[in-house]
């Protein structure tokens, strides 16, 4: 192997695959919760090579769009192939993203000593959904422009500067040509990019830890007398064969919405949106698409006209710290376990209520506040219930983390 | 633990499920179309009503009808002699000969494109939509429609529909219910003849909103059938790899 002894004196090639491939140790217990992080991974670069195939044939001009699109869809070989994968590929990579995150709270993976990986994750998430809000404007539909204009114009609603700000990031009084080019080039260029160098350090972070695993112990405290760990494994080749048949399976389900359902029923790709921008046609509904509606009910949640300075702007601070509170996490936990499986029933009933709690108020973001979808309370009742359980969630951690009853955790991983 | 996380699963799975049907719907009740897009034939027969009818007015600017005569199965006379009424050359756009600041006065609004509206209304809303005029004198063009109330297309198809007058009721609740209609004069279709010729054409318009839609179940069922496989294939290697892992 004379061409790799001439990289390796130039390049650590060998000694990187190994750290981080060959002799890095994983914890041999993961189980069905461990693939979403690598499936993330996967829609990321999904997403990169089809958005690069997209902008060879996409116009990002207000009079040409929507057209360039629709030539992307009929015209272009296929091209509907290539746009229906990076449609459902933004919604696909969020439900990995919420997957991984979950996974997170279930095992106490955002804990000491690994909480720097979290909140590089929760920079990832918030980065990501910038990318879908910029991503979402360029079709140039009519659910694109309203929903570009309604949440730029929550900037409004910050006091003194908000309208003066709101006018900066659109660059005209409303959405226009202007906000399409500069959402353009924060989608292909400035967030696509933050996400690489966040992704890396994110694994480069994990892997200096080193992996978590579902009985939150630290496999580092048993090594054989080489100095590996008795409960690791190479990542390589038994993660990546692992990961591999993960993959199968995803892009599987996957390529099966693409192929048979690529609007999944208006929640990948809304009705609304194959109609052209219209300034003067509102859409009868304003909705975000699926994976932000949590944030946007606990929005509309806040209907206070009391409060100072009005409802909208405390509904813009409450959606905000919906978010930030993710960036506490790892310190407001106070038990003296990480995993779920060792926690006591009241870390256990909060994390699955805060679950439940998300999905409802995820749907609740899609449906008109003043109607009855579910039982007894309107819908915007139903988003104040469920923006209290929210912040209690949260806010309440360090005290039913730290009354709750634990038990031991084992010395090896099961 | 584990059986726990599968429950969750179910759980989360099922709420989304209702989700799904809640977010399609509008108030108003539309007819269902019961589009067949294998059904070749209806396309072309749609696609005759269209380019003869709606093509007059209405653009359908994305697409080409090389494309529709291609996918369609029409062959090159058919459409230079009965399809191809506003363009010279088969590789042209669907668009017709009329600027918008003509439309406008003409018409009180631009009439919308049409390559899309199977995608934003729905099929069920074209076909309940077409089916739906009925004559009234209040309105500048003497038709009403039941699905969009004063909309400001006439019945461009009332020759074969005949002209009809719609009777409605007020019901318990104050609101205005359609209650029937009544044929005025009877037009070159019967009711069943016009339905099915409003299907076809309900049927290529949602080819037209996607003409890929006739490939990608074709194309999806083999990409499914390599994917199992490749599942299988990876599930074999896994397993194999692992069995010193204990």
């Amino acid at each position: 192997m004379s061409l790799m002894n001439w990289i390796d004196d130039r390049f650590p090639l060998t000694k990187v695959w190994q750290e981080h491939m060959a002799q890095y140790y994983a914890p041999k217990n993961f189980n069905i919760w461990y693939y979403f992080g690598s499936l993330a991974l996967v829609v990321l670069v999904l997403q990169i090579v089809t958005g690069i195939l997209l902008t060879m044939h996409y116009k990002p001009d207000a009079d040409l769009a929507f057209a360039s699109v629709e030539y992307i869809m009929r015209d272009v070989p296929a091209g509907w192939f290539i746009r229906y994968l990076h449609g459902v590929g933004s919604s696909m990579f969020f439900l990995m993203v919420y997957l991984h995150m979950f996974r997170a709270m279930l095992y106490g993976s955002h804990r000491n000593p690994r909480e720097l990986i979290w909140l590089l994750g929760i920079v990832i998430y918030v980065a990501l959904m910038a990318e879908a809000f910029f991503g979402y404007l360029l079709p140039w539909g009519n659910m694109s422009y309203w929903g570009a204009q309604v949440i730029v114009s929550l900037f409004g609603a910050i006091p003194w500067i908000g309208e003066p700000l709101a006018e900066w990031i659109r660059g005209d009084f409303v959405i226009s040509d202007a906000t399409l080019n500069r959402f353009f080039a924060f989608h292909v260029i400035l967030l696509p990019l933050l996400l690489a160098l966040l992704v890396y350090l994110h694994i480069v972070a994990l892997h200096k830890v080193g992996s978590n695993n579902p009985d939150g112990i630290e496999i580092k405290k048993n090594k054989d007398k080489d100095g590996i760990p008795v409960d690791g494994i190479p990542f390589h080749p038994y993660y990546t064969v692992k990961d591999t048949f993960g993959v199968a399976v995803f892009m599987t389900v996957f390529l099966g919405i693409v192929f048979f359902v690529p609007e999944l029923d208006g929640w990948f790709l809304e009705k609304d949106n194959f109609a052209p921008a219209d300034i003067l046609q509102t859409p009868p509904e304003i909705v975000p698409l699926w994976y932000l509606t949590p944030y946007y009910s606990i929005l509309r949640a806040v209907t206070f006209e009391w409060l100072p300075g009005g409802a909208k702007l405390w509904g813009v601070i409450a959606m905000g710290a919906a978010i930030v509170m993710f960036f506490f996490l790892p310190w407001l936990d106070r038990a003296k376990v990480r995993s779920i499986r060792y926690r006591g029933w009241m870390y256990k009933t909060m994390l699955m209520l805060f679950a439940v709690d998300f999905v409802m108020l995820g749907y609740l973001g899609t449906v008109n506040p003043g109607h009855v979808n579910l039982v007894w309370f309107k819908n915007v009742t139903w988003a104040q219930i469920g923006l209290v359980i929210y912040f209690a969630f949260f806010l309440l951690m360090p005290i039913y983390t730290k009354l709750d009853r634990t038990k031991p955790e084992p010395d090896r991983v099961r | 633990m584990k059986s726990m996380m599968k429950r969750l699963l179910l759980l989360l799975c099922m709420l989304w499920a209702p989700a799904g049907l809640a977010a399609g719907g509008g108030n108003e009740h539309l007819d269902s179309a019961y589009i067949d897009l294998a059904d070749k034939g209806s396309l072309r027969r749609g696609a005759h009503t269209f380019v003869n009818y709606c093509l007059s007015c209405h653009e359908a600017s994305f697409m080409r009808y090389e494309r529709m005569a291609r996918d369609l199965e029409i062959d090159s006379n058919t459409l230079k002699q009965s399809m191809m009424f506003a363009a010279d050359k088969p590789g042209e756009l669907m668009t017709v000969n009329m600027s918008d600041q003509d439309a406008k006065p003409w018409f009180g609004v631009v009439p919308p494109d049409l390559s899309l509206t199977a995608r934003s209304r729905g099929p069920d809303w074209i076909y309940t939509y077409l089916r739906g005029f009925y004559r009234d004198g209040s309105t500048p063009t003497g038709w009403n429609n039941t699905l969009y109330p004063n909309v400001a297309m006439p019945h461009v198809l009332y020759e074969w529909q005949g002209m009809r007058k719609a009777s409605y009721e007020t019901s318990a609740d104050g609101a205005k219910v359609l209650a029937g209609f009544e044929q005025l004069r009877p037009g070159t279709m019967n009711a069943q003849e016009y339905d099915s010729a409003i299907r076809n054409l309900t049927n290529f318009m949602v080819y037209l909103a996607e003409p890929a839609k006739l490939v990608r179940y074709r194309i999806g069922f083999w990409v499914m059938v390599f994917m199992l496989v490749f599942v299988g294939l990876s599930y074999l290697l896994k397993k194999e790899y692992w069995r010193d892992v204990h």
